[in-house]
């Protein structure tokens, strides 16, 4: 498939869309997150796991300049058009609000731009809706019809299938990736779920605060039990992530390291963290093996019980 | 007949509609009524402080006002207080204030309550031109403005992300009402502004399918309740600035009466939290 410059204006193709280096933001004296860092190229997608209050939306409005980053910094392309799908969205009863207006919200639109986005996300029979009327299905496609329908180098999606039963939540993961193919944007997706990713995504980051582990997701067909699990159309769409940490985050919010020791922050260069920031690659996770004497392989199981509960 | 002195409040009294249905919309999308409350209440102590310094009248109000906007931006920005205690405080401090420093005044005569309630008869020519420029002012402005203000109403993230500067929009907003209650107080009263303000604007929600219909509804129904109430002020001798309002309020009741769809307008936040699986 071609790919199609998603805006007139020339970006440059060889580098990445955005950077964020060693990225942290500060609220009232606590780190909401901190060294953080990725890119996202053209036709990338990058998907943000965590648990909530983990600094996932925090993150994502550094890269898209929402909020300035208090230490590090972000580097995006002059000129970068950004879609953006917020988490929470609350438009108040009195603002009057159709589905074909929304489109035009924060630029003009050609009427045609505006019907090929209704009709991409299957939502163009609700164009002369009210908002507050739709469905939590509908409301998202109509939200990413509108960041879609702009065109932008760059797509932020804050919990995109929040609200939306699990075949929902397959087709507008479907609808993403070809979003993907026929522009060629990057995506930045936010999820809530800590194991189930996009199959499309590129790289998994997984946020605490801090960047707990990053990688890439494993296809579901791999595993013959989440296979029986979800079916087989899920399977292409969805695909398992499985976490890899050198650490463990305790229920107090502190966090305890592989040499044993245990302190209030967690970051990249607080000395705990043996092979992440020390390889210049800049890659923060490792593997572990039962001779790497870390001792607390909390992977899925530890992450499960220890941060599900606290979220 | 018509005395001279109606029609010029009748003259100023449609201008002010016309401009305040746009900004009216806004107060009530951003669920600003009390804040505009207490900016207007601010307006005598920008009355007092004009007749201490020998100030221009609209020119010291507008000042007030702006300035008491822009200090509730930074209090809150800094979080010292919740918004609902600041606005409670600055509302009512501002209004006491104004009230002890015009009782002072000794020297002066105020008609205290022509500002507090508004006064047809106040109105002079040099009003007209001031209620009329001012307004064709805060219209272009506001036409102006209109993308990022309703955008960074939806949600202000969302229009920062997409370049729309709603920081920037706001400040405008700011003076914008700021200017509004300048020219607002001598027909409608400093204690009454806001009502102008959100009754017509509540009253076009009804008949109006976009936020542009809505905002030129809300001007022709504020031309109505002027209308109607500086009649009602005239017939029955009553103070301009309550009977426009209740001539607003009863427009907004009729509204009510044949349409009984949808009563009052709560928020409807989209989406409910996410489901877990
Ligand atoms: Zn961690
Ligand atoms: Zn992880
Ligand atoms: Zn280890």
């Amino acid at each position: 498939m071609s790919l199609i410059r998603p805006s007139d204006h020339k970006l440059s193709d060889q580098k990445p869309l955005v950077v964020l280096k060693n990225a942290g933001v500060r609220r009232n004296g606590r780190w909401l997150v901190r060294g953080v860092e990725f890119s996202i190229g053209r036709g990338e997608i990058v998907t943000l796991i965590g648990p909530n209050g983990s600094g996932k939306s925090t993150t994502a409005k550094a890269a898209i300049g929402v909020l300035k980053p208090d230490e590090g910094w972000v580097e995006r392309q002059p000129g970068l058009k950004v879609g953006y799908v917020p988490q929470k969205l609350a438009i108040d009863w009195t603002l009057p609000l159709t589905v074909e207006r929304l489109m035009t919200l924060t630029g003009p639109l050609k009427a045609g731009e505006i019907a090929d986005a209704l009709s991409a996300t299957g939502i163009s029979h609700l164009a002369r809706a009210e908002v507050q009327h739709l469905s939590g299905g509908e409301f998202q496609r109509a939200l990413l019809a509108r960041a879609v329908a702009r065109k932008p180098d760059l797509l932020v999606l804050d919990e995109p299938v929040q609200g939306v039963d699990f075949t929902g939540e397959i087709a507008l993961y479907d609808l993403i990736k070809s979003i993907r193919n026929r522009t060629g944007c990057g995506i930045l997706l936010i999820s809530h779920d800590l194991h189930m990713v996009m199959a499309a995504t590129d790289t998994v980051i997984c946020l605490n605060s801090h960047v707990c582990c990053r990688g890439t997701p494993q296809a579901v067909s791999q595993s013959p039990e989440y296979l029986k699990l979800f079916g087989s159309r899920a399977a292409k769409t969805l695909a398992v992530y499985s976490h890899d940490h050198d650490h463990t985050h305790l229920p107090d919010g502190r966090v305890l390291h592989a040499d044993g020791s245990i302190t209030d922050h967690c970051h990249p260069d607080d000395g705990h963290h043996h092979g992440d920031r020390a390889d210049e690659g800049g890659d923060l996770d490792h593997s572990h093996g039962p001779d790497c004497g870390c001792g607390h392989h909390s992977r899925l199981q530890g992450f499960d019980t220890k941060e599900r509960d606290r979220a | 007949m018509l005395d001279d002195f109606f029609i010029r409040a009748l003259v100023a009294g449609i201008g002010l509609a016309i401009t305040v249905g746009p900004l009216g919309c806004f107060v009530i999308w951003r669920r600003m009524a009390y804040f505009g409350d207490t900016m207007a209440h601010s307006a005598l102590l920008g009355v007092a402080l004009s007749l201490l310094f020998d100030l221009n009248l609209m020119l010291s109000v507008f000042l007030v006002a702006a300035g008491v906007s822009l200090l509730l931006l930074l209090l809150h920005r800094r979080g010292a207080l919740s918004t609902d205690a600041l606005l409670g405080i600055l509302s009512h401090s501002t209004l006491s204030i104004g009230l002890v420093l015009v009782a002072f005044m000794s020297w002066v005569r105020i008609d205290l309550i022509g500002f507090l309630f508004g006064d047809i008869l106040a109105v002079s020519r040099a009003d007209i031109d001031l209620v009329w420029g001012g307004g064709i002012l805060v219209l272009f402005a506001i036409i102006y403005l209109w993308r990022p203000l309703l955008a960074s109403t939806v949600n202000h993230e969302l229009a920062e992300a997409e370049g729309l500067q709603p920081q920037r929009a706001r400040l405008f907003f700011m003076l914008l009402m700021a200017l509004v209650i300048a020219i607002a107080m001598k027909i409608v009263g400093i204690l009454l502004i806001t009502s102008l303000l959100i009754i017509p604007a509540a009253t076009a929600r009804r008949f109006a399918s976009s936020p542009e219909i809505m905002a030129v509804l809300a001007s022709l129904i504020g031309v109505l309740a002027v209308t109607g109430g500086l009649f009602g002020s005239l017939h029955f001798d009553t103070p301009s600035g309550p009977s426009i309002v209740v001539a607003a309020l009863g427009l907004f009741v009729l509204s009510l009466i044949p349409f009984g769809r949808r009563a009052a307008g709560g928020a409807m936040t989209h989406p409910t939290s996410g489901g877990q699986h």
